[in-house]
């Protein structure tokens, strides 16, 4: 098992070295001068120019100033916002659980719905219920999930008056960021209504965050359960008299489940990018919406934080999920 | 189960033997070729201009409404520009994404895997680092940032999509290529003194296309869903062009007063996308020999 976790760890050094790499590139690529574009709309003297020049290390060679980027992270310096001033790494974590929270409502939505579709159409494979569910997972995994939020906050919040439209709760609440956890802080808070209002806040962005995971689950979920139900260890234990729950229930879904969670796994980098959508149609206060008015502001050492955190927290995860998949299937540990 | 005919079938008869099996990849491709359609003779069926606006019908709701007129069909958006003729111009806009996307992504990949299948060793390990680096961004994000650096607009945006989708295309080719390269056609060719260039382009690569076919279509609708992301951001097609995802982001102010504004351009990319999926199932299907024989 060492062996195996050393050996996936050694692969991510090139990845990683590469995701520096290009977000590195990335400030220095842009047209311009990155003092002028510090300096803004103001401009700056000749003097200044030099002298920030200087202080910023962009007279170095390209080299150490990389080096010296890589050893900046190494010691959590990821550059400074021009918007706000404060360090990318601190907006970034403040901004985070948001993120974190949103992402994990949706892929839980999406597992326990997902899951079980895919399974009982596989179960009743060329049935009614099956060509419906699948024909929705392809309607849901086609989404275009800008548009499929917008339809939402019609429906639900312009003409049923069910939802919020933005934001993670109500204003009237105030209570300390204990967690980042808005469903936790609002029930720890101990105001009555907190908690509805921050579920009622995120209950249309989970579904909409949710709907592409959902049908890539579901129709992964479907192939993976019609293999192993064709298996011959299968057809033994239904030889042998073994209800058919049984055999579905704890024969097959134990093996079909391996691919999947690898696949929900797969679904982080994802759900990463939807919620850049997500979060800008529902103002929701992450950092997919920092992402986004951090381009538009042009606050480029932002982006560039941003850039590399969120390629780092997609490689963690896979990271993860690969270890997860060492853990409970021994035949990729020991290959 | 399906028997297989008596006689030896062409390879296009086989094809579509198994392809129009599917029912559903057969309505997807009779939407597409509908799609491709409406794109080529846009200028004949749209009943206005895309561009032109009528400044006495802002906001018109579609004609079966109260309010409407039959003069626009699906109604008019905020400047007054018929709702219809702009969806039927933006058919124009998704296929040359779609199209050029792919083919940019497909070209590179396939040179990028062929180099790297083929050759093997430290430049086969460089360039699979490359794309593992790639693919550790999430692909919107990457494709925003590349718009941002190159400037918000069309082309940027299709440029930034097919580097993003690039990588599987060039992993697709590597892995067909190491299969094939040590087969026995492939060493007789060598030996009969084929080049490098002829041996990559001419022997192996005509047998590893059909998982890039399938690829392809994907990455089609791939291309079409984000080329509308990055519009509805802002940092895609400028208008007026009648973008399809440039036409949602317009629209979004006004989402509680006009749904139409909102739900049509959206249908259409749904449309689009999923007509396109579901040939790309239909392809998978009958192209993959695993599947076939089962």
């Amino acid at each position: 098992m060492i062996r195996f976790l050393v050996g996936k760890l050694a692969y991510l050094i090139p990845t990683f070295i590469g995701i520096t790499v290009v977000a590195f590139s990335f400030v220095r690529l842009l047209p311009g001068d990155p003092v002028l574009l510090m300096a803004g709309e103001r401009g700056i003297t000749p003097e200044r120019h030099a002298q920030l020049t200087a202080q910023l290390g962009y007279d170095r060679p390209v080299v150490v100033q990389y080096l010296d980027f890589v050893m900046g992270l190494f010691q959590g310096d990821f550059g400074t916002s021009l918007a706000t001033r404060r360090p990318v790494l601190g907006e970034f974590f403040a901004l985070f659980p948001a993120t974190v929270e949103l992402g994990l409502c949706a892929v839980i939505l999406a597992t326990i719905i997902g899951i079980p579709l895919g399974v009982f159409a596989a179960i009743k494979r060329g049935s009614v219920f099956d060509q419906v569910s699948m024909g929705a997972a392809l309607v849901g995994y086609s989404m275009p999930i800008f548009w499929w939020g917008l339809l939402l906050i019609i429906f639900f919040s312009g003409m049923l008056g069910w939802t919020p439209v933005s934001g993670r709760i109500d204003l009237l609440y105030f209570f300390p960021n204990g967690t980042g956890f808005m469903l936790i802080d609002s029930l720890m808070s101990g105001q009555s209504g907190a908690f509805t209002s921050a579920l009622r806040h995120l209950i249309l962005p989970s579904v909409v965050l949710a709907t592409i995971p959902m049908a890539v689950i579901a129709r992964q979920s479907r192939s993976a359960m019609l293999e192993v139900l064709s298996e011959d260890y299968v057809r033994t234990a239904r030889a042998k008299g073994m209800s058919p729950f049984r055999v579905v229930g704890i024969h097959a879904l134990r093996n079909a489940l391996i691919p999947v969670i690898t696949t929900i796994g797969l679904q982080i980098g994802v759900v990463m990018a939807g919620a850049i959508l997500t979060e800008t149609i529902f103002s929701w206060p992450g950092i997919g919406k920092w992402m986004i008015d951090s381009i538009s502001r042009r606050d480029y050492p932002s982006v560039q934080g941003g850039l590399l955190l969120m390629a780092g927290v997609v490689m963690i995860v896979n990271l993860l999920v690969d270890l997860l998949y060492g853990v409970i299937n021994p035949r990729i540990r020991h290959s | 189960m399906t028997t297989k005919p008596a006689t030896t079938p062409g390879p296009l008869r086989e094809f579509w033997f198994y392809f129009s099996e599917n029912r559903g990849a057969v309505i997807g491709l009779c939407v597409f070729a509908l799609l491709v359609f409406t794109a080529v003779f846009a200028p004949v069926l749209a009943p206005h201009s895309p561009v032109h606006q009528y400044r006495d019908f802002f906001l018109t709701p579609p004609s079966w409404q109260e309010g409407g007129t039959s003069q626009f069909l699906l109604g008019t958006d905020a400047v007054g520009r018929d709702i219809l003729s702009r969806l039927i111009f933006g058919a124009q806009q998704s296929l040359i994404i779609g199209v050029v996307v792919v083919t940019i992504a497909l070209f590179g990949g396939i040179i990028l895997g062929l180099i790297s299948g083929f050759f093997g060793g430290w430049v086969d390990a460089v360039i699979m680092r490359v794309m593992d680096v790639i693919l550790a961004f999430p692909s919107l994000l990457l494709a925003l940032v590349m718009v941002a650096i190159l400037g918000p607009g069309l082309m940027n945006a299709m440029i930034a999509i097919a580097i993003v989708l690039q990588p599987h295309f060039a992993r697709l080719t590597r892995a067909a290529v190491m299969a094939e390269k040590n087969k026995e056609y492939v060493m007789a060719a060598r030996v009969s003194g084929a080049g490098k260039l002829r041996l990559m382009f001419k022997t192996i690569l005509p047998n590893c296309v059909a998982p890039l076919i399938v690829q392809g279509t994907l990455s089609f609708s791939n291309a079409v869903l984000d080329a509308a992301a990055l519009g509805f951001l802002g940092m895609g097609a400028q208008p007026p062009l009648p973008e399809w995802g440039t036409m949602l982001a317009e629209a979004r102010e006004f989402i509680l007063r006009a749904w139409w504004v909102v739900t049509f351009p959206g249908l259409a990319i749904l449309i689009t996308v999923l007509a396109i999926n579901l040939v790309g199932d239909g392809l998978r299907d009958a192209l993959d020999p695993k599947l076939k024989r089962s």
